[in-house]
C-alpha cells in the first residue's frame, strides 16, 4: 500500500498551502493551543492524531477561522487569515470542511445541499451547479439519492454527501474533523474510501482522525498532538513504527 | 335567558364586531411577524445599541398589562402630540392595531429567538465553512429551519393575539366584546349574550388551529418523505 502512494506522490514542496506560526488559542482562561507551528504543502495528506482534549479539532477549526485565534499567524495560500483585512469568506470558498456530525442542511434535499453554496455565491449558474452536483453524487456513489432529504440517509451516506457538498466549491484544501467518529462501524469504510480517492487525486487534505489504519495507509505525514502542541511529526512509518516522544509512545500503546 | 331572541337580535351586531376582531387581529399579526423578526435579529446582533433597544422594548411590553398599553396609546400619546399639534386625532382602530402589533412583536421576537437557538450550531458552521456570509447563512439555512421549529409557539401567539383584541373594547373599538356589551346594556341578557360571544371566539380559534395543524403536517411530510420539485 505504502509504495503505491509514494510512487504517485502529489506533494509539491515548492508550494506551502498552509503555514501556521506560533498559534495560541484560549477558551476563556483555558489555553487549548499552546504554540503550534506547522506547514502543509500542496497535495499533501496530513493526519492529526492524539488523545481527546489535545486540541486537534480546535487546531483544525482555526484553519478556516471557525474559531477565532488568540494569537499567532495562519497563512492560507499566502493570505494571513488572522488579519482582519483579509476577507475570510473568500478564503473559505477554497477550503472545504467535513464535520464529525455531517451538518447537512436539514431543510434541503441532497442535491440542493450540494448546489446551494456555488449558486448562492454566484460561482456557477443553477444548471452548472446541478450538473456538477450530479457528477459529485455519482462519484461518492449516491447518484440515486439526489432528491432525498438528509434525514432519510444513513450516517455514511450523509457524510459522503457532505464531502460532495464541500467539493462543489472546487476547494484546493479539504479539512476533515473526525469524519468517521459519529458513524456506525460498518459505514466507516465507505467514507474512508471516498477520502482515499480524493487523496490519490492530489487534494491537499488535513484530517483529524482516530482511524489509525487510515492515517498509516493514506497520509504523507502524521502530526501527533497532546496538550495543545504538536509533540511529534513524521511519516506514518516514523510515527507509528518508531515513535520518539514519550506521549506518542504512550498514546499508540493504548490505541493500537 | 332567551337564547332564541339573543341569537336573532345579536347575530347582526356580532357579525359586524367579528369584522373588526378579525381585521385588527390579522393586521396586527402581520405587523407583529415583521416586527418580531426584526427585534429578534436586533437582540441577537453583536451591536450593543441594537441589542439594548430590543431588550428595552421587550422588557416594557412584557412588563406592563396590555390594557394599560392600550390606554397609553389611545389616550396618553395623542394628548402629548396635541401639545404640538392640536389637530391630531387617533382613532381606536389605529390605536388598537398599534397596541396589538407592539405586543405580538415582542412575544414573537422571543419565539423566533427560541427557534433560531434550537437550530444546531453545526448548520451555521457548515454554511460559513462554504464561504457564505453570516447574513446569507441565516437566510438560506438557519431561518427556514428556525421558522419550522417556531410554528407551534407562533400559532400559540396568534391565538393570544386574536383573543387580546377583546381588550381593545376598552378603548372603544367596535369589535365583538364591545358589540356584546352594547347589546347586553340594552337587554340585560348577560348569560346568553356572553355565552354566544364566547362561541364566536371558539370558532375563530378552531379555524386557526385546523390551519396550523394542516401546515405542520405538511411540513413534516416534506421533511420525511421523498419529495420532488423543480431545481
Amino acid at each position: 500500500m505504502k509504495e503505491g502512494r509514494d510512487t504517485v506522490t502529489n506533494i509539491n514542496k515548492n508550494n506551502k498551502k498552509v503555514v501556521v506560526t506560533n498559534l495560541h488559542k484560549y477558551f476563556d482562561k483555558n489555553e487549548v493551543l499552546t504554540g503550534i507551528d506547522a506547514a502543509i504543502y500542496e497535495g499533501e495528506v496530513v493526519c492529526v492524531i492524539g488523545p481527546s482534549g489535545s486540541g486537534k479539532s480546535t487546531f483544525l477549526r482555526c484553519l478556516n477561522k471557525l474559531e477565532d485565534v488568540t494569537s499567532g499567524k495562519i497563512e492560507i495560500d499566502g493570505y494571513d487569515i488572522t488579519d482582519k483585512k483579509v476577507k475570510i469568506n473568500k478564503v473559505r470558498e477554497n477550503i472545504g470542511m467535513v464535520f464529525q456530525q455531517f451538518n447537512l442542511f436539514q431543510n434541503m434535499t441532497v442535491i440542493k445541499n450540494i448546489m446551494m453554496a456555488p449558486v448562492t455565491l454566484k460561482k456557477m449558474t443553477k444548471d452548472e451547479a446541478e450538473k456538477k452536483a450530479r457528477e459529485l453524487l455519482a462519484r461518492v456513489g449516491l447518484a440515486d439519492k439526489a432528491d432525498s432529504y438528509p434525514g432519510e440517509l444513513s450516517g455514511g451516506q450523509q457524510q459522503r454527501v457532505a464531502i460532495a457538498r464541500a467539493l462543489a466549491m472546487n476547494p484546493d484544501i479539504m479539512l476533515f474533523d473526525e469524519p468517521t467518529s459519529a458513524l456506525d462501524p460498518e459505514m466507516v469504510g465507505e467514507v474512508l474510501d471516498v477520502m482515499k480517492e480524493l487523496a490519490a487525486e492530489g487534494m491537499t487534505m488535513i484530517v483529524v482522525t482516530h482511524e489509525m489504519g487510515f492515517a498509516r495507509e493514506v497520509s504523507d505525514r502524521v502530526l501527533f498532538m497532546a496538550d495543545g502542541v504538536i509533540c511529534e511529526e513524521g511519516t506514518p512509518d516514523e510515527v507509528f513504527g518508531n515513535p520518539k516522544n514519550e506521549r506518542t509512545q504512550d498514546f499508540l500503546r493504548k490505541v493500537l | 335567558m332567551d337564547f332564541e331572541k339573543v341569537f336573532r337580535e345579536a347575530t347582526p351586531l356580532m357579525l359586524e364586531g367579528l369584522k373588526y376582531t378579525v381585521l385588527v387581529a390579522l393586521i396586527s399579526i402581520a405587523i407583529g411577524i415583521v416586527l418580531g423578526l426584526l427585534v429578534c435579529l436586533m437582540k441577537m446582533a453583536k451591536n450593543p445599541v441594537a441589542k439594548a433597544i430590543a431588550n428595552v422594548y421587550i422588557w416594557i411590553i412584557r412588563g406592563t398589562p396590555m390594557l394599560v398599553q392600550a390606554y397609553i396609546v389611545f389616550f396618553g400619546i395623542p394628548q402629548l402630540i396635541q401639545l404640538m399639534n392640536p389637530e391630531f386625532r387617533l382613532d381606536s382602530f389605529t390605536a388598537g392595531v398599534i397596541t396589538l402589533s407592539l405586543n405580538a412583536g415582542a412575544y414573537l421576537a422571543e419565539v423566533f429567538r427560541g427557534g433560531i437557538m434550537a437550530v444546531p450550531k453545526g448548520q451555521m458552521e457548515a454554511a460559513r465553512s462554504l464561504g457564505l456570509s453570516q447574513g446569507k447563512a441565516m437566510m438560506k439555512v438557519v431561518l427556514p429551519q428556525a421558522f419550522k421549529i417556531s410554528i407551534p409557539a407562533m400559532v400559540n401567539q396568534f391565538i393570544i393575539t386574536v383573543k387580546d383584541t377583546s381588550i381593545l373594547s376598552c378603548i372603544g373599538l367596535a369589535e365583538l366584546v364591545n358589540k356584546t356589551k352594547t347589546y347586553v346594556g340594552k337587554t340585560y341578557q348577560f348569560f346568553s349574550s356572553y355565552l354566544y360571544v364566547a362561541l364566536f371566539y371558539l370558532v375563530i380559534i378552531s379555524i386557526l388551529m385546523i390551519i396550523s395543524n394542516y401546515i405542520e403536517k405538511k411540513l413534516k411530510y416534506e421533511g420525511r418523505k421523498r419529495h420532488r420539485d423543480e431545481h
